[in-house]
């Protein structure tokens, strides 16, 4: 069996891909389900049921997918400059502690309309130094940042569980230990009345806008792209290659932090942690699932989010373990990897 | 007695829409050196590779002393007695020679390598063929020469009793090549069989018994080589008279770039070791030496990617010698790079992406930083069309152009800006004679319009037929220059071994 | 001051350094095979969380600790095939596809735990390695507490050292895996297979590090709770580099490192007023660190990462 490249990439198989990898993914996965006893076909009837039956569950999913828009735009951005970026869970806890923070007592004090994206901006920069730090180690000292920011994920994880049991502890707060809470009048407004959707999903939008302008128009967002396609002809052509780096790692981990500012805003209101059920990880299935591509981030995102909000009302309506969506969310990556392979190259016997 | 070791018989071979190898037929005898000959693009390498399994062929076969040759597999090849020392050598760097030589030779689930016996075995063929190693070193410690040796012993470590060399001089000085071609010989008088591959003429013709020629993927012509002379060859070669364009002497201007004492440190290879040239307005100053004598880093400085560590570098009173690639860009100097696929054209952009990449900052090709795109495309179909760049528009994929057309479009985007300075850097490598002609054609015309250029190369006709003066590189100094009036072979020969004087008048 | 030489001075101490370290040794031994291949395996953490789960399952089912560990290192394997398929003939981004098994081996894990296991207040025990005390040489003082007085599965993960350094130098196996990773053309050249070679060498590896997941259930724990694993993974994957891709560093990186984390854990009982999240930072921090200093020295094999397609030259 030998691989022949194509002379293009294959548009068609490159709309196809990620369907088909899904389809893949779900298949395999009805086969767990069916071991635990149950008809896959009712699990996957209560999932969509549980995602979207109801007026309820329609904005539920789509509060569970705005973290994982702007998670998936920070894997996106960043593994479209080759700065392999798996550090958005740790990018999305420290935006979410800084908004925490400035939000219960710095800003509160500020008309609504000047501190909300004063916190964000500030929160996103957060996020932003958190991966310039493993990027700036890279170009200084060739140390694969993959590892860094792995590592830097538990780092900040304990940070924050340091912080919310100490300084920034809420003293009313009974049972497990939560962050002191941000100022009512700071809080995102709902988007849909009785539910917990809220703006931010418009700003998820808003995000995946601009950074698809950026990535297809400016002069960063191409000179970016060839960073990543060929870093030594890209330098040869004059692009200045560690200021362009730093520069994605500030965007990539602003859109992480800006994840866990939104979701502080948003539906929690304060930082625990375990607010984050891997959103960073999820993201970076979500970015490849879209092919890197900003629109298909927003799609992949919702889909994600359909199969875990789904997938936690089949558990109760089944007794399927919920751990299922993992299941499908990762398999549905490696298929997605198996299957852009077709975009690129034809089998030949 | 000299019946035939190996026969070729109709091989076909298919990349795609490409045909390598169009119906092959050869023979190699017993006991001789057989030369094959063609221009980049022949179908050389793949042929070879199908001999060694690397590649399957899509019809024919290979017979080694009347016995077939099961297809695609080098186990196959080798227990056959066939053995390649390739173009690019197939070690490890961070092994060692011994270890380089045995792998693969013994059982894989022995529980501990014969190492005593290996080496003694390995003495020995060292000294019956000739071929000095250490073999506790480390190979990416050697030389070129050194590995090449390596790669020699391999083969024959296996008993091969038939050895195929692909292009083995490219990057041999000729001392050292002519050494090769001995030991080859006495290969010959012990029993082995030799097929080279070459596009020197010279080689050729000094040190094989037959030549074949490959052209376009099929056999062009069989010869005898003391029947046969350069001309013909190079006609076989070739196929029709592709005349390579002229240069003309004309006055020359002041000088554009000039290089004084000029040191450039490299972590691995050779460095620049305080050289001293000027190129002038209107002229091409030739940079020779045989690869990996400090070419790479003369490139890399002139290019931006590399920073000079003492001396200076300057470009219209200007010392450009540590700046980036981007202050050189804007200064106006044009660089075509060594490699044009890791360093000058990004396969996966578009032409038109790739034709501007370089100059994005610029208010033609960018606004507020936004990229005008209908500007950026209107000036890649000017290239195309100026440049002659063959099965391109302005949104294909770079990746599918040929190498000429490639190097073309490199070489456009450089030239469309009317440069004062141009650095060619093996501006030819790979190509075949119409895509040469056609590049030996535009740095003539960009020479007529008074750039200056300088032109490093490892293919010394180009250099004496493109250049006004020429200099020898050898171990990061540089010769003095000659003119190319005074440049013959003997001239040439002296100064690519490292003799001249050292006082100089520029 | 005193009390870091009281605690260096216990034997106490360098029995559980032993103890934390295997896990780890399993791990880098692991990941050292397959990158001296020319295979990074991020799959580790997922294939130690499913090692730890398949191990612990097989003895709470029933069968012998040794059995365990069978299943354990069949399921690394299982992985480990998958990641060398997409990565190896496939020629997949070596990064995401390891991701990807991480996520899938531990998502796997997880579910398969849920569905077969009833976890009540705590989570169910099986009754792990007890201490295999050598006859004679575990009496002799200091050693005899440290080195001596170990599970079966710490003299496993010293053996397997042993045997890693000498397939790896000494063998004709060794030597055609070593140059999978360095030059997999030169392995082919000489009529070896490299993708079979990078197989082989990934599923091997990947059975390692199971076994480094199960013994944190089987030896250190007795039982199961989802993220167990911590990151050892990734601690593993920067020891490699730390330890140069060579067997015997490994285990003193592993070594070194279980020191560390050892000793801050009784320094936490020793300064009981700082937070213990900074002293559990500090096997992260340190790894970091080692990463950084290492760099620059690091004699990568040549051709890890790089995805070898045959005829593509």
């Amino acid at each position: 069996m030998q691989f022949e490249r194509r002379a293009d990439v294959s548009m068609p198989a490159l709309v196809v891909a990620p369907f088909a990898a899904i389809a893949v993914a779900l298949l395999l996965c009805a086969g767990l389900i069916a071991v635990a006893g149950v008809n896959p076909l009712t699990a996957y009837a209560e999932m969509l049921k549980g995602a979207f039956g109801s007026r309820l569950s329609i904005t539920e999913t789509l509060t569970r997918a705005v973290p994982l828009i702007f998670t998936g735009l920070a894997a996106a951005v960043a593994f479209r400059a080759r700065v392999w970026n798996i550090g958005a869970e740790g990018q999305f806890y420290i935006g979410a502690l800084v908004t925490a923070a400035l939000g219960h007592s710095l800003f509160a004090g500020l008309p609504t309309a000047a501190a909300i994206p004063l916190i964000m901006a500030t929160s996103m920069l957060a996020g932003g130094l958190l991966l310039m730090v493993p990027v700036a180690l890279r170009l200084r000292f060739g140390v694969d940042e993959v590892v860094v920011t792995l590592l830097m994920n538990f780092i900040v994880l304990l940070f924050v569980g340091l912080m919310v049991e100490g300084p920034l502890k809420d003293p009313m707060a009974f049972g497990w230990p939560q962050s002191v809470a941000v100022a009512a009048d700071l809080r995102l407004p709902k988007l849909v009345p009785r539910s917990r959707l809220h703006i931010g999903f418009l700003v998820a939008i808003l995000a995946a806008v601009i950074v698809l302008v950026i990535q297809a128009r400016t002069v960063f967002g191409a000179e970016t792209r060839a960073a990543g396609l060929a870093p030594k002809a890209a330098a040869f052509a004059g692009v200045p290659l560690a200021r362009r780096l730093m520069m994605v790692a500030l965007l990539s981990g602003g859109l992480a932090g800006l994840a866990g500012s939104v979701e502080v805003l948003g539906p929690t209101g304060y930082v625990t942690t375990t607010m984050s059920p891997g959103f960073g990880y999820a993201g970076i299935v979500v970015a490849m699932l879209a092919a890197l591509h900003p629109a298909g981030v927003v799609a992949a995102a919702i889909f994600i989010a359909t199969i875990f909000v789904g997938a936690d009302a089949m558990s109760r309506a089944t007794g399927v373990p919920s751990f299922i969506a993992d299941v499908i969310m990762s398999v549905s990556l490696l298929a997605m990897l198996t299957a852009l392979l077709f975009t690129t190259y034809r089998i030949r016997r | 007695m000299n019946g035939p070791v190996l026969e070729i018989s109709n091989i076909t071979k298919r990349f795609g829409a490409l045909t390598a190898n169009d119906g092959v037929t050869f023979h190699l005898n017993q006991g001789e050196i057989l030369a094959l000959l063609g221009e980049n693009g022949a179908g050389k390498t793949t042929l070879m590779n199908i001999i060694f399994g690397h590649y399957k062929a899509d019809e024919g076969e290979v017979r080694v002393n009347g016995a077939v040759l099961p297809a695609s597999h080098p186990r196959a090849a080798i227990a056959a007695g066939v053995g390649m020392v390739h173009q690019h050598f197939t070690l490890a760097g961070n092994l060692t020679v011994l270890e380089n030589i045995i792998i693969g030779s013994e059982p894989l689930l022995r529980l501990d390598s014969r190492k005593a016996e290996a080496l003694a075995k390995i003495r020995k063929l060292s000294e019956t063929f000739g071929l000095p190693v250490n073999p506790a070193a480390r190979v990416g410690d050697l030389s070129v020469g050194e590995r090449q040796r390596v790669e020699i012993l391999k083969a024959l470590y296996r008993d091969s009793r038939i050895l195929i060399l692909d292009e083995p001089t490219a990057v041999l000085a000729r001392p050292e090549a002519e050494q090769l071609f001995r030991t080859l010989r006495g290969m010959t008088a012990g029993g082995l069989s030799i097929i080279f591959i070459s596009h020197k003429l010279h080689e050729v013709m000094a040190s094989s018994d037959r030549v074949v020629v490959l052209r376009g993927g099929r056999v062009a012509a069989e010869r005898v080589t003391a029947q046969t002379s350069p001309a013909e060859l190079a006609e076989l070669m070739v196929g029709r008279s592709v005349v390579r364009p002229k240069r003309e002497g004309h006055a020359t201007g002041k000088p554009v770039l000039q290089a004084r004492g000029l040191s450039v440190t490299q972590a691995h290879g050779t460095g620049l070791d305080g050289v001293d040239f000027e190129v002038r307005e209107g002229e091409i100053l030739g940079i020779v030496g045989v690869s990996g004598n400090g070419q790479a880093a003369l490139g890399r400085v002139l290019s931006g990617v590399a920073h000079a560590t003492e001396g200076s570098l300057t470009f219209l009173n200007e010392d450009i010698g540590r700046m980036t690639p981007r202050a050189l860009i804007r200064r106006g100097l044009g660089r075509i790079p060594e490699d044009r696929h890791a360093e000058g054209a990004i396969g996966d952009l578009a032409v038109w992406e790739n034709a501007v990449l370089e100059r994005l900052e610029e208010p033609a090709f960018s606004k507020w930083g936004f990229v005008r795109r209908s500007a950026a495309r209107s000036f890649a179909s000017d290239l195309i069309r100026r440049f002659d760049i063959r099965g391109a528009s302005p949104d294909t994929r770079t990746r599918q152009l040929s190498g000429g057309n490639m190097q073309k479009l490199i070489l456009g985007r450089n030239l469309a800006n009317n440069p004062r300075f141009i650095l060619a850097n093996q501006p030819t490598r790979g190509l075949d004679e119409g895509a040469i002609a056609a590049v030996h054609a535009e740095l003539l015309a960009a020479r007529a319009a008074g750039a200056a250029i300088l032109l490093i190369s490892e293919d010394l006709d180009e250099a004496v037929a493109l250049s006004d003066r020429i200099q020898a590189i050898v171990r990061g100094k540089l010769s003095t220059p000659v003119t190319a009036e005074e440049a013959d072979a003997r001239t040439l020969g002296l100064m690519m071994a490292g003799m001249w004087e050292t006082s100089h008048a520029v | 001051m005193s009390t870091t030489l009281d605690i260096l001075a216990s034997a106490s101490l360098w029995a559980a350094v032993l103890r934390i370290a295997t896990p780890l040794i399993f791990g880098v031994l692991g990941a050292l095979i397959c990158e001296r291949a020319g295979v990074l395996n991020l799959g580790i953490e997922g294939i130690m969380t499913m090692g730890a789960m398949a191990g612990w399952l097989t003895v709470f089912w029933g069968g012998s600790l040794w059995m365990g560990l069978l299943v354990a290192a069949l399921t690394g394997m299982a992985f480990g095939l998958l990641h060398a398929v997409l990565t190896v003939p496939l020629g997949l981004s070596q990064h995401v596809t390891g991701l990807g098994i991480t996520l899938f081996a531990a998502a796997l894990s997880y579910y398969l735990y849920r569905m077969w296991v009833q976890v009540g207040d705590l989570p169910p025990t099986i009754e792990p390695f007890q201490p295999l005390k050598i006859p004679g040489l575990s009496d002799i003082p200091f050693l005899g507490e440290a080195l001596f007085s170990q599970t079966a599965p710490t003299y496993l993960a010293l053996a397997a050292v042993a045997v890693c350094a000498w397939v790896l130098a000494r063998t004709p196996l060794g030597l055609a895996i070593r140059m999978s990773g360095e030059n997999p053309h030169a392995v082919e050249a000489q009529g070896l297979n490299p993708i079979r070679l990078r197989i082989g060498a990934v599923m091997a590896g990947s059975a390692l590090m199971a076994v480094g997941g199960a013994f944190l259930t089987m030896a250190a724990f007795n039982s199961f709770f989802p993220t167990m694993v911590q990151g050892r993974g990734w601690i593993a994957i920067a020891l490699v580099v730390f330890a140069s891709w060579q067997p015997g560093k490994a285990l003193l990186g592993a070594l070194l490192f279980a020191l560390f984390d050892a000793f801050q854990l009784r320094l936490q009982t020793a300064m009981p007023d700082a937070p213990y999240q900074l002293f559990l930072m500090a096997p992260y921090v340190l790894s970091i660190v080692a990463l950084v200093i290492v760099a620059r020295r690091a004699r990568v094999p040549e051709a890890l990462m790089q995805p070898y397609r045959r005829g593509e030259r």
